[in-house]
């Protein structure tokens, strides 16, 4: 602390057990926790489903990927991979800025744009695929 | 935004060297975190250097050698030395740990010695841990029960159901699991932290426990409880060798099983 700096004053008078019992618990939690693992057990198989397409079609043209994809079984897992993918990277985004981002407008506002931005990634593979499976 | 770097207040400098005396024979040097709230100045570390032929093997022998006869301004917490009172729990080398049960001979080169990381410090070693404590209070540790003992004797148990309270009873509360885990860093204020979660498992644990449901709706919060990222530092850095991230994973395995 350096001379210049103003007295230090206590700007909490709030008890440590007031403080530590805070706004109380939000009842919810194991939810998003248990959905989380959920679609990380899912993403095991997809992702490997997902790379093991990606070789067979490694220089594949655009008819060979629409063939690829208009099989049901290819667009049903395509789509299962994005749902879970999507969703997992959405909770785990908001889980890693509630870490690390304090002030509650900023983090806020983070959220938002990350999550619209996941949303909107989502989507366009959704559509990528359906796209290719139904032209 | 979490805090990677310390304030501009807390950067810590290199303090003052005081050698050992002539004639020693066996010289380690203890560079220790030093700060005075009194006197204005940043944290540094002094490095003090001990014969270890005139010192006990402990690193809290050398610590007590040193305020004895080195340098009575050292401060410090220390009560029973030998590892059942927790008081004296710092960083040291690297890891949190109780110094009077890290033997000097596991450090090699310097021994460095701070308080236990990311709490306020109240003067050198000595961290202000008011908040764990009162997150402990939170957290309502005592037993809870409607029905009444027998009049005529104590609340039984199993051999079975008193086995559940193994590698929980243990805990000396000396909170360092707390202060190595990141989680608990950034977010101290509202995740309670793996000593304190391992406390509320010793409850929901224990057979006379009448409260578990309530202990757990307590417990269901996204920063109360699921900050815990699994990251395992509590249980590395554990010096009673419990296990607080399986505590927390049995909380968390409770959790679902109450709703479904």
């Amino acid at each position: 602390m350096s001379s210049k700096d103003p007295a230090p004053s206590i700007h909490i008078r709030r008890s440590p057990l007031g403080r530590a019992r805070g706004l109380g618990a939000a009842k919810t939690g194991s939810h998003h926790w248990w959905v989380q693992r959920l679609s990380a057990v899912a993403l095991l198989p997809l992702v490997l489903y997902f790379i093991v397409s990606v070789l067979m079609l490694k220089g594949a043209g655009h008819a060979a990927m629409a063939a690829y994809m208009a099989e049901p079984w290819n667009t049903v897992l395509f789509i299962a991979l994005i749902a879970a993918l999507f969703s997992h990277l959405d909770q785990g985004m908001q889980v890693v800025l509630e870490d690390y981002i304090r002030t509650d407008s900023t983090r806020l506002t983070v959220l938002m744009l990350v999550k619209a931005a996941i949303a909107l990634l989502a989507l366009a593979s959704l559509i990528s695929v359906l796209k290719l499976a139904f032209s | 935004m979490a805090e990677f770097t310390l304030p501009a207040n807390s950067k810590v400098g290199v303090g003052k060297t005081y050698k050992a005396p002539a004639g020693a024979t066996r010289v380690k040097a203890f560079k220790v975190y030093r700060w005075n709230p009194d006197d204005g100045k940043n944290p540094v570390m002094d490095t003090y250097e001990v014969d270890l032929d005139k010192c006990g093997p402990m690193v809290l022998d050398a610590i007590v050698k040193i305020k004895n006869e080195i340098d009575a301004s050292l401060t410090f917490r220390r009560s029973c030395r030998e590892g059942i009172c927790g008081s004296c729990a710092m960083n040291i080398d690297g890891t949190n740990t109780l110094a009077c049960l890290k033997p000097i001979g596991e450090v090699k080169g310097e021994v460095r010695i701070t308080p236990l990381p990311h709490m306020p410090v109240v003067k050198d070693l000595v961290p202000d841990l008011n908040q764990p404590y009162a997150q402990l209070r939170s957290i309502e540790p005592w037993l809870q029960a409607e029905t009444a003992p027998p009049p005529d004797a104590e609340r039984l148990q199993s051999k079975e159901e008193r086995a559940e309270l193994d590698g929980l009873w243990e805990c000396i509360l000396c909170f360092c699991c707390s202060t190595s885990c990141p989680s608990y860093w950034w977010n101290g204020d509202r995740y309670l932290g793996p000593a304190v979660l391992l406390q509320a498992y010793r409850w929901i644990a224990d057979s006379r426990d009448e409260a578990t449901g309530k202990r757990l709706d307590a417990l269901e919060d996204p920063f109360k409880l699921y900050r815990c990222h699994t990251i395992m530092n509590c249980t590395q850095t554990c010096p009673k060798g419990l296990n607080p991230a399986k505590a927390i994973g049995k909380i968390k395995q409770l959790m679902l099983e109450r709703q479904g």
